[in-house]
């Protein structure tokens, strides 16, 4: 009789080129490499200083995300994009790319978006892959059952050499949500729930399992933003096991395997789930019943709260320092917390049925006076099925602005800023000093929670619009 | 890479837990296509004022920190975005080695990579470096052991390939090439 695995033991196990001993890490192969402007020039530098050529340009895929423009007029109109550094950025993918022939999606590409939407929607991944990509929000694509995870930009230059990764083989953790979500608390509302539960270092050194009743129930957009949110516990990955949900959302994409191919992939990916009586090293319970809207006040997406709730007390030195610069106080209550700006997008909630759940709010309402509200979709492929259905004129009408997809305001690399001082509820995965802009006091919430505060001009449940 | 073996300086203190890559680099620095001169935006909004002056009271501005090329930081130093612009920017500044009880996984990995020792203490090993910056310390890579200035030597654990990596001054890229055999048959049989 073999060991029962886990499904992260399945992926490993398939892996090995050669496995790990006392003194050396195992040789992991990589089935899909991700790569955008920000994380790859410094390692496609290396190569060409070293004479090396990219291994396997059929599991690499190039886009342009982190430092684009969003404004419709640099990407399609001719002007040039504004910020200097990162046109010069753009330029040089678009370079490397070329000559190590790499599939890039440049910036007026139909197919182009943030990294972790686009490999998805294209079917590129898929259940018992391993991927990477100079990104901590790799974790994104383990809902799918893949084991997917960042990596630097050192890391980045052995794969695309070698497609393989030198990896001490992680611990594992499952973080079992029994019961389900009650009405009006998504996915996001959880995640956010379970890292204030576990810690921002509560992963490290493991590779997460969301497992349970709550996580089956989920689409794969909702599964997407729980893995996304992995790195943001500290874990090396996040997996949830690939199920008919999994496949039903693959079948329909244009990359994933076809006719036969499709039956014995299928046929595979349902090997993949945890096996029966498999031991995990940890785990945790959460009980998804009990949840309701959650929004951080902090800086760092561990500090979190219940929308209804107010801002927790603490003598902690750095919880005193991460309140000032928040510019909150313990006790006050989160609901009274006014906002001047509001971003739906990101590669945790950029995704189509996202932009349905902030519109779902908002239709019908204007924005509050003086909340600036952005709206960034996913990918192009996002953007357009949004304005095939409405979405678009349903944001505009609010007062929010529509843009081409990226990252936008999600890290502010490409001029899209939140002003000092400001309070911004977004929509993305990290709220630590600065990462909107200088000064911005970043809450994180769900799409429902954004979209209600921006009607109302301060952090609001978003239950009191959708009951 | 260079081998790196031995580190003796003065250290300077961040005692701050969860400092994340954004404050070690924020992202408008990361445009740049090159790993050179990211050091003189280490920990830019901390640094400096709106003016981009450097604020007197920050750690690393202080007369004392000049030359320090060792880094103590609270628990769970690194932690957030994968950016390898945050070792190079502290080891263009000058760090040689960071002290932590904590270190996020991707960020020791690049530092690794890089030659910027991370070294894992104990708690009491830490508050003692946290309550008294500036002190003189030597890091033996071979021995895996810091010594502090009252001589008590504190033993840190350090993943042996990494070790042999450091000490060498090999980096793992030729390893891995090395294994271009296996990992033709791995890919002849799963293609």
């Amino acid at each position: 009789m073999t060991t029962p695995r886990t499904l992260f033991q399945k992926v490993w196990d398939d892996h090995v080129v050669v496995p790990e001993t006392a003194d050396t890490p195992a040789v992991l192969f990589i089935d899909l490499h991700l790569t955008h402007e920000v994380t790859t020039p410094q390692a496609y530098t290396e190569l060409r200083n070293r004479g090396l050529k990219l291994r396997r340009p059929d599991l690499t895929l190039a886009t342009m995300d982190h430092s684009t423009p969003t404004r419709t007029e640099q990407v399609f109109g001719g002007v040039p994009i504004a910020v200097d550094s990162a046109a010069k950025q753009v330029k040089q993918l678009e370079i490397n790319a070329q000559e190590f022939g790499v599939e890039l999606f440049n910036l007026q590409d139909s197919r182009r978006g943030i990294v972790h939407i686009i490999g998805p929607e294209l079917g590129l991944t898929q259940p018992g892959k391993t991927i990477v990509c100079g990104d901590s929000h790799t974790s994104t694509h383990g809902a799918f059952g893949a084991l997917a995870f960042g990596i630097g930009t050192t890391e980045v230059g052995h794969v695309l050499a070698t497609q393989c990764l030198l990896q001490r083989k992680p611990k594992t953790f499952a973080i079992n949500v029994v019961n389900h979500l009650p009405a009006g608390v998504t996915a996001k509302d959880l995640i956010l729930a379970i890292i204030g539960k576990i810690g921002v270092s509560g992963g490290t050194g493991y590779v997460l399992e969301y497992r349970g009743a709550a996580i089956e129930a989920m689409s794969m957009d909702e599964r997407m933003t729980i893995c996304n949110m992995s790195i943001e516990a500290g874990a090396r990955a996040g997996m949830i096991a690939p199920d008919a949900t999994t496949f039903e959302y693959l079948k329909a994409t244009p990359r994933a395997p076809k006719g036969a191919d499709w039956e014995k992939a299928v046929a595979r990916w349902s090997r993949l789930p945890t096996d029966a009586g498999a031991v995990f090293d940890r785990s945790v319970e959460i009980d998804a019943a009990s949840l309701v809207p959650m929004v951080t006040y902090g800086t760092h997406p561990g500090m979190v709260a219940p929308v209804t709730g107010s801002v927790p007390a603490s003598g902690d030195a750095v919880f005193e320092k991460a309140l000032k610069y928040m510019g909150l106080a313990a006790g006050q209550v989160i609901s009274d917390v006014p906002v001047q700006n509001v971003f739906v997008g990101s590669c945790t909630n950029g995704r189509l049925s996202d932009l349905r759940k902030a519109a779902n709010v908002l239709r019908g309402h204007k924005l509050a006076s003086g909340v600036k509200m952005l709206v960034v979709p996913g990918s192009q492929s996002v953007k357009r099925a949004a304005e095939a259905e409405g979405l678009d004129q349903v944001f505009k009408a609010a007062g929010a602005e529509w843009r081409e997809s990226g990252c936008s305001m999600c890290l502010g690399m490409n001029g899209d800023l939140v002003p000092a001082g400001h309070y911004s509820v977004s929509t993305s995965n990290r709220n630590f000093e600065g990462r909107q802009g200088q000064g911005a006091r970043t809450l994180l919430a769900s799409p429902e929670t954004a979209a209600a505060s921006a009607i109302r001009g301060r952090v609001t449940d978003p239950r009191e619009f959708t009951h | 890479m260079p081998a790196v073996t031995q580190i003796r300086s003065r250290t300077v203190a961040l005692p701050a837990a969860n400092i994340d890559t954004d404050q070690i680099i924020p992202a408008r620095f990361l445009t740049a296509t090159s790993k050179a001169g990211f050091g003189k935006h280490l920990f830019a909004d901390w640094r400096y004022d709106g003016d981009g002056n450097p604020k007197p009271d920050f750690a690393l501005n202080k007369p004392e920190a000049k030359g320090a090329a060792i880094l103590v930081a609270g628990r769970n130093l690194g932690c957030g975005s994968s950016r390898e612009h945050a070792p190079w920017a502290l080891q263009d500044f000058g760090f040689a080695a960071v002290i932590s009880t904590e270190f996020a996984d991707i960020f020791r990995t690049n530092c690794l990579k890089n030659g910027l020792l991370p070294v894992l203490v104990d708690e009491k090993t830490h508050a003692w470096l946290l309550a008294n910056p500036n002190v003189e310390l030597n890091i033996d890579v071979a021995s895996t052991t810091l010594t502090l200035p009252d001589g008590t030597a504190v033993k840190f654990p350090l993943e042996g390939f990494a070790k042999y990596c450091l000490l060498n001054g090999v980096d793992e890229l030729g390893f891995l090439l090395s294994k271009g055999d296996s990992i033709a048959a791995y890919e002849s049989a799963h293609l």
